[in-house]
């Protein structure tokens, strides 16, 4: 193939990707300056708590317990081999607050918040609802996407803590009941071990985590096409945008937190 | 009065609107005619600023549409949408009280919402819709509630898009008769898109067929018949074979 054409070919799809990412920064600053400026709507921010927060709380307790049980297993068996097994509670702290907590949490958020706002408002799109708000003197950047975004980024980090709390009680369970042990042991080594940066760290990666989940699905949303396609590419585009993005945000915290 | 002149818009290699045209005088009820594809919702939408125009001038009451204070412009907007396009997790009463509920207009809850059951009296619906949720309601009923939230805040002009496309003629003639006794009684400008020639002869004072991006003939509705201009000729009479092309 030409060279000249490979390198237009990739310079296009280049400035594609970028000129994606500029009109998401743009929403997303758009969205965060609606959160700061009145009017606000505090019946719609009450319902997105209750969707985004109160109504994600089983799907994270049942992600955490599981993934906490496993991991007490897989470092049990895996710090066998080097006599190891006596980590078991620092490992498994660390792994659910560092790491596995924030992410589980927030692909958990993206796979049902994301999808569920992006589907929402892409339908309302389709619906006329949105030119509906407009000619109706509300402004559907403050109406619908800014409610959403601010529940995100205050319940993600909230859900987080209790996935945190939940991973550890998964592996603390599993641990004494299956491994041996001790009790009192197991809680002083997992509190001992863990430190204030760990836990910021993990609230930090919620608040980012649950913004990315919202600014997508609602920007996902507010762009979608025409019709029950439409609907179903903003949908599918919102979560594999969001899931990306997170794990793309994780990568970068946890440079910033833990290797500066 | 609602003024169009010179508007473009185009999406695209397709040129919607290529030098619209228009005027409608204040307290009178304009009905815009044109096959599918034409435009007509393009227009009534730029006119709204939900779409900006390429180029052209839009003035209400003298004033440009684009400019000026936009909450002041739209609160003098009542529109019922084609599909009704009610909010889906708000209640019926609430749908229409929504202007009244937030906004420079807002009115206390108990009150917004006695005159959300007045208008919904006024376009014939009980009060007991005014709990259900819109999903709980027919295409008809959509239709009138879509038309008390147009109302409710008694604006001074009034926009219908497709009022009775999907209604079977007995609610499209109810639907025609309410649009009408309600601009004449609120003495408001009204803008209606339709396709439907029974809508046309009951809803409007003065017709507009758009045709290719502009307006092709413009009157009032007595005039429409004997227009001799052939493309509303074969529009209203719903001829196959004409100066507009059947497949386009």
């Amino acid at each position: 193939m030409n060279p000249v054409l490979l390198l237009g070919q990739l310079g296009r799809a280049v400035l594609t990707v970028m000129a994606a990412f500029g009109r998401v920064a743009i929403f997303a600053l758009d969205a965060l300056s609606h959160m700061l400026r009145p009017p606000f709507y505090p019946r719609e921010f009450g319902v997105a708590l209750l969707n985004i927060g109160w109504l994600s709380l089983p799907v994270v307790g049942l992600t955490a317990i599981f993934t906490g049980g496993a991991l007490a297993l897989q470092i049990y068996a895996g710090g066998a081999r080097f006599n190891a097994e006596a980590v078991v509670p620092q490992i498994v702290a660390i792994g659910m607050v560092r790491e596995l907590g924030p992410v589980l949490v927030g692909l958990m958020i993206a796979a049902r918040v994301t999808s569920s706002i992006a589907a929402e408002i892409a339908t309302m799109k389709v619906t006329e609802q949105i030119d509906a708000l407009v000619t109706l003197s509300t402004h559907p950047m403050k109406y619908l996407v800014a409610p959403r975004v601010l529940a995100a980024l205050l319940t993600v980090p909230a859900l987080v803590a209790i996935g945190d709390i939940i991973g550890i009680a998964g592996g603390y369970t599993v641990a004494v009941q299956n491994l041996g042990f001790n009790s009192a042991a197991y809680l002083r080594n997992t509190v001992d071990f863990l430190e204030m940066r760990d836990i910021v760290s993990s609230l930090v990666k919620g608040a980012a985590f649950g913004t990315i989940a919202a600014i997508m699905g609602c920007y996902y949303g507010m762009n979608s096409g025409r019709g029950a396609q439409g609907v179903g590419r903003a949908t599918k585009g919102s979560v594999e945008a969001a899931a990306v993005l997170i794990l793309a945000a994780n990568f970068v915290l946890t440079g910033v937190f833990f290797s500066l | 009065m609602i003024k169009l002149d010179n508007v473009k818009k185009s999406f695209g290699d397709n040129h919607v609107l290529r030098g619209m045209d228009l005027e409608i005088p204040k307290g009178s009820s304009m009905v815009i005619i044109g096959g599918s594809g034409t435009g007509k919702s393009v227009a009534l939408k730029c006119v709204l600023g939900l779409i900006t125009p390429d180029s052209g001038t839009i003035t209400v009451d003298g004033q440009d549409a684009r400019k000026g204070d936009r909450d002041a412009f739209l609160a003098k907007f009542g529109m019922l949408f084609q599909g009704g396009a009610l909010f889906d997790s708000l209640t019926v009463w609430q749908n229409v009280a929504f202007r009244l509920l937030r906004g420079s207009l807002k009115r206390p809850t108990e009150e917004a919402r006695e005159i959300a059951i007045e208008k919904l009296r006024r376009v014939g619906l009980k009060a007991d819709v005014a709990d259900r949720l819109p999903a709980e309601l027919s295409g008809g009923m959509q239709k009138r509630v879509g038309l008390a939230r147009a109302i409710a805040a008694e604006p001074e002009i009034i926009f219908f898009d497709e009022p009775t496309t999907g209604l079977d003629p007995i609610m499209s003639g109810v639907i025609n008769d309410l649009i009408r006794e309600i601009v004449v009684e609120m003495g408001a400008t009204a803008m209606t898109i339709t396709h439907d020639m029974s809508s046309v002869r009951a809803i409007a004072d003065n017709v507009a067929m758009l045709h290719n991006g502009v307006i092709q003939w413009t009157g009032p509705v007595a005039d429409m018949d004997a227009s001799g201009d052939p493309h509303l000729d074969q529009f209203i009479h719903g001829r196959a074979e004409g100066p507009i092309e059947a497949v386009r």
